[in-house]
């Protein structure tokens, strides 16, 4: 059972405009099983969460703190987050030219890891945990998210949390741009990660179509830096039905 | 905007082979007088790197989509002019388009002195069918290949004493590789020959290491007999302080088969000029390069791919990395494709990685197409930046920094150094790469 607690998080960007606040006081905690999904309107800070847990050097932390089990979080750098158990599927994965996915899977899980994996069962993994996701298997011998459509980058970072096996991951809308059939592909693969018992998830979402095949333990509003409400799943349907406009009136700054 | 942003550091947008059923009109518009075909005043631009990018803007890419030739028929390429005498040529004052990416103050003499000092030592080590001779000048294979098209490939042709001639006897299929040690003999500015010949379809791969420190401008000739397969790698690890220039003239003979490959990591100035001439139908060429250019470094390759006949085949690819200070490229690569030479498919690609702040790669693709009866002809560039963004994905699953870096110079060179085929050799550029590597960590 591992425990991520974010506590009163204040985080900040430099812009050409001059230092930006965007968490202004953010309070969360995930244990291992839960789902928590993250709402909220367009700018209103979900990303700048997800890259700051994930230790994105834009970010900066001005005030608050997260911790892994007590660890802090913040005093670690990228890849020790990585290697300690954070994963975070990007909203817009990057390309990597002259790497193959196959030298990229094995190089990341060995670092994750610390020992390579035993090469006879890794390989069969990885084809398995493709075939799964629906991935080609020639994909294999591409570079890394090169020339992927949306869609396909997404499986692919999906692939990665089911190889990878984080004890959280947070999916920055890993649903936007998946058509019907790529979101339920997608959604049982999280599924698949979650029902080995070990990970905790943060879901970031714009729409409730992808709470129908992820279960949701706690709904969190974003609105301006902050959360604005939370609740079960319930919330998540009246959000749909009603938008951020109560939120959004009352927070002002927050932008559709 | 609130993440990374998709960066094209990759050749997507690039790689479109253009197929061309037409030749394009030779551009009408360009202002000026003597234009030189090869620089025609919107198309080859360079495309540089040399901008310090925002962490969020790794947006150095640039795409070539226009397939067309834009030769200017009796200024181009075809017309550049050849000798053996170096008084032929006009002295060089760096405004040339063949000379203007050059630093000649750093050139050592090479394109103004008498090339006079000792030349590089050869050592040649070869299976036993193997012909190894040292002649003089008046020898009847020297000039087999190729005649000068440079004021310092001529200066090179005037002054040296002595050339080594590599002959792969007719039908020979080398199990080894040859491998030609040229070492450096110091500072003086030196000139070199060597003749390598694969005749009649000999099957052989000859290997030119150019180590040690060394002033020096080369005539490489390769000669290919009729059905002939030959793989030539040229090895440029010279010491820091060396200055080279090499030319390299090709002549391939029918249905002949010549993978060339050039590696350039060491040396304070190296040019190295391949040129491909088909002498019958039927013949491929494959030229590669590798380069990979740190602090100060300028590295340069210049190809030159002349179909003049029918049904031949050329393909093009140099890839080059970039780390540090005043790290500087170039890459030129000439495809012409004559009126008479139907049926050709061709196509050339450079690709370049710059790592750090600072550096600056140069890449420009010039085709000259005469007729509209080909297979193909296309031409990519691409320069790309390894930047926060990549650094960022791949620490993020869980890569430390310096891996990270290697996993993608690695990745990016690998295309070349597996075309090699001799694992040896394969291993030791692998090894070679990680200490240009380990050398920017520092
Ligand atoms: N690198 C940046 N440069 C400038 N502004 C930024 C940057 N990153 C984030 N911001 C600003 O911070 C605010 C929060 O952005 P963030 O990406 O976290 O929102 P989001 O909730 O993920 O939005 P979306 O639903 O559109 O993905 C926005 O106003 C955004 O413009
Ligand atoms: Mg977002």
């Amino acid at each position: 059972m591992s425990t991520l607690e974010i506590k009163d998080l204040h985080v900040s960007i430099e812009t050409e405009q001059g230092v930006k606040e965007i968490l202004k006081g953010v309070t969360l905690t995930v244990k291992t099983g839960e789902t928590h999904a993250i709402m909220g309107p367009n700018g209103s800070g979900k990303s700048t969460l997800a890259s700051t847990i994930a230790g994105h050097p834009r970010y900066t932390v001005t005030k608050g703190s997260i911790t892994l089990d007590g660890e802090d979080v913040l005093e670690m750098s990228v890849d020790e987050r990585a290697r300690a158990g954070l994963f975070l599927a990007m909203q817009y994965p990057v390309e990597i030219p002259g790497v193959t996915m196959t030298n990229f899977l094995r190089t990341a899980k060995t670092a994750i890891d610390g020992k390579a994996p035993a090469l006879r069962t890794w390989t069969k993994d990885v084809k398995a945990a493709m075939d799964q996701l629906r991935i080609d298997a020639d994909f294999a011998q591409r570079n890394v998210n090169e020339g992927f459509s949306g869609g396909e980058k997404k499986r692919v970072e999906i692939l990665q949390l089911e190889l990878f096996k984080p004890k959280f991951a947070v999916l920055d809308e890993t649903d936007s741009g998946l058509d019907v059939d790529a979101l339920k592909v997608v959604s049982e693969g999280v599924n698949r990660a979650h029902a080995e018992g070990n990970m905790g998830t943060l879901l970031i979402t714009h729409y409730t179509r992808i709470l129908r095949y992820i279960k949701p333990d706690f709904v969190h509003v974003f609105v301006d830096g902050r959360i604005a409400e939370q609740g079960g799943p319930e919330l998540a349907d009246r959000l749909e039905d009603e938008g951020y406009d109560r939120y959004v009136a009352g927070a002002g700054a927050a932008k559709a | 905007m609130t993440e990374m942003t998709e960066t094209p550091l990759n050749e997507t947008l690039l790689n479109e082979k253009a197929r061309i059923g037409a030749p394009s009109i030779p551009g009408l518009t360009e202002e000026g007088e003597s234009l030189t075909p090869l620089e025609p005043a919107e198309t080859t631009r360079p495309q540089s790197a040399s901008a310090p990018a925002s962490p969020l803007g790794g947006d150095a890419a640039k795409g070539h989509s226009h397939g067309g030739g834009y030769g200017i028929p009796d200024s181009s390429r075809a017309g550049r002019l050849t000798s053996y005498t170096l008084e032929d040529f006009p002295a060089i004052r760096g405004t040339e388009e063949e000379w203007r990416f050059t630093p000649l103050k750093r050139f050592g003499g090479l394109h103004t002195a008498a090339l006079d000092g000792a030349a590089p030592a050869v050592a040649v080590e070869a299976p036993e069918q193997v012909r190894v001779e040292t002649v003089g000048r008046e020898d009847s294979r020297i000039g087999s290949a190729g005649i000068p098209e440079d004021r310092v490939s001529a200066n090179a042709w005037s002054h040296f004493a002595e050339a080594t001639v590599v002959t792969v006897p007719a039908g020979a299929e080398l199990e080894d590789r040859v491998l030609v040690t040229l070492t450096g003999a110091g500072k003086a500015a030196a000139a070199q020959h060597v003749v390598v010949v694969a005749e009649d379809g000999a099957r052989a791969v000859v290997v030119l290491n150019h180590v040690g420190e060394a002033v020096v401008s080369e005539n490489v000739e390769i000669v290919l007999g009729d059905g002939a397969d030959l793989t030539v790698v040229s090895l440029q690890e010279w010491s820091d302080a060396s200055v080279h220039a090499s030319s390299q003239q090709v002549k391939i003979g029918r249905d002949a088969h010549l993978k060339h490959i050039v590696v350039s990591l060491g040396g304070s100035v190296v040019r190295v000029t391949p040129t491909a001439r088909f002498a019958a139908p039927g013949g491929e060429v494959e030229l590669y390069g590798l380069y990979f250019a740190d602090a100060g470094q300028h590295l340069e390759h210049r190809t030159f791919v002349d179909h003049a006949q029918p049904n031949c085949v050329s393909n093009v690819l140099y890839k080059g990395a970039l780390q540090g200070k005043d790290a500087r490229t170039v890459w030129v690569g000439d495809v012409l494709i004559q009126k008479q030479a139907e049926g050709t498919d061709s196509y050339e690609k450079n690709q370049n990685l710059v790592l750090t702040d600072g550096c600056r790669a140069d890449s420009v693709p010039n085709l000259e197409i005469e007729t509209g009866l080909i297979e193909g002809a296309g031409h990519a560039s691409a320069t790309g930046r390894f930047d926060d963004q990549h650094l960022f994905y791949l620490m993020a699953r869980g890569i430390p920094e310096d891996v990270a870096r290697r996993l993608v110079v690695r990745g990016f060179l690998n295309e070349i150094i597996q075309k090699i085929g001799v694992p040896a050799i394969e291993e030791h550029l692998t090894e070679a790469v990680e200490r240009e590597l380990a050398a920017g960590d520092n």
